[in-house]
């Protein structure tokens, strides 16, 4: 099991006001986002369990690019990662961003 | 709301769906609360030490909310993660869920089916907690719990959770779900192709599906594929009362004597289809649903009230 920790400044905090959001599901080829609003408004972590080792540089590339294009700030992303390709965890990334901006229940 | 957020019960299909989404759109909407959330990372203990990926929940989604106005407690298993399948944490959930509603004057729980049995990874605590939950669910049937299982998933309900499957007040079974302990590859394993052929996929429907097991009476419902379907059939079964007394289980007992002995000698689901009356059998594979259930509720072996 390989473990990662991205943290990142943001300028737009996460809109909505839900706790939490989890998307995805641990499986062959996909992944679980656990999104949490638990940070200070300007930062953002994601913090990623994989068995895919080696993929570091991969995983900072699109972290990095996810921050940069979607409002995060406040936002402790976990991830469980069953083996996605980036394309896939840049839209598990994005639906859970998504989904903590619905209302509170 | 855009379209992949769509919660109408009657436009989500269960067996596409995940754990979580059948349970939201299942209960009355923005009723349910979780005990023991992902964000408390309750995660298995064991799989870590084989290198393998966990899940925040282990699989098991449980807490309650209302189903039309009344209070109840549900349990759900999110059969894509390691094959929905049981291990220490996503069994002790269940357990707790199915005490924990007999200190809460809870009536109803729900189990939401969706796994291929015990995780092989974590074996022997997986094992303990289907013996653990078998215990649980009858106790807390005796206390006059009514525990309704519904089955439609892509991993059906195999293994341990046939088991405790069978042990439950009622089941509520669409097409998709398939009920059985040992699977079509265990059978063809241990007994040969020439018993079972896992790879005739019609046979595993024929035999395992929902269909068979609803006109055998395993399943007492029989649901289409979507959440509103599955709704509607739960509501209706809680309209029965739930009995769980000597008489039931004699009942039931008899009820399996005979079924053994009518069916024991067919050698393909077709002809027990038959042989409990139905004209043209070749045609239930392929019917719609709404056909199909109304055949199945003039079988008696389909309509008993054992249990």
């Amino acid at each position: 099991m390989e473990t990662l920790t991205f943290h990142h400044k943001t300028v737009t905090p996460a809109g909505g006001a839900k706790a939490q959001a989890l998307v995805g599901v641990v499986a062959s080829g996909n992944l679980e986002v656990l999104v949490e609003r638990t940070l200070p408004p300007a930062e953002c972590t994601v913090e990623i369990a994989t068995t895919a080792h080696g993929f570091g540089d991969i995983w900072r590339a699109v972290v990095g690019d996810f921050v940069a294009r979607y409002p995060a700030g406040g936002l402790r992303m976990s991830i469980n990662d069953g083996g996605a390709r980036p394309d896939t965890v840049a839209l598990r990334l994005a639906q859970g961003v998504r989904l903590i901006e619905e209302d509170a229940l | 709301m855009t379209a992949p957020f769509l919660n109408d019960p009657a436009a989500v299909s269960w067996y596409e769906a995940s754990a979580r989404k059948r349970v939201v759109t299942l209960l009355d909407p923005g009723s349910f609360l979780e005990f023991i959330g992902p964000e408390q990372r309750e995660m298995s203990p064991h799989l870590g030490i084989f290198d393998l990926p966990k899940q925040f929940d282990d699989g098991m989604i449980v807490g309650h909310g209302t189903l039309r106005s009344e209070k109840i407690f549900v349990a759900a298993q999110e059969g894509r993660f390691m094959g929905g399948a049981f291990g220490e944490v996503h069994g002790a959930k269940l357990t707790g869920l199915l005490r924990a509603a007999l200190k809460a004057d809870i009536q109803t729980v729900l189990i939401l089916f969706d796994t291929g049995g015990v995780r092989l990874q974590e074996a022997n605590a997986g094992e303990l907690a289907i013996a653990e939950i078998m215990r649980a669910l009858l106790e807390a049937r005796a206390a006059g719990i009514r525990v309704v299982g519904l089955v439609g998933g892509r991993a059906g309900c195999y293994g341990g959770g046939g088991l405790i499957s069978g042990c439950c007040s009622a089941l509520v079974v669409s097409e998709q779900g398939r009920i059985s302990v040992s699977g079509p590859e265990v059978i063809e394993t241990n007994k040969g192709v020439e018993e079972f052929d896992s790879k005739d996929r019609a046979l595993v429907w024929r035999t395992m599906g929902g269909k068979n097991r609803r006109l055998i009476g395993v399943a007492d419902a029989f649901a289409d594929d979507t959440v509103g379907s599955f709704r509607d059939a739960t509501l209706a079964l809680l309209e029965q009362p739930g009995r769980f007394d000597l008489d039931t289980l004699q009942a039931e007992q008899t009820r399996l004597e005979v079924r053994l002995e009518r069916f024991g000698h067919c050698a393909d689901a077709a002809e027990i289809w038959t042989a409990l009356g139905i004209e043209d059998a070749s045609a239930i594979p392929a019917m719609a649903a709404e056909d199909f259930v109304a055949i199945a509720d003039r079988v008696q072996e389909a309509s008993h009230d054992a249990r």
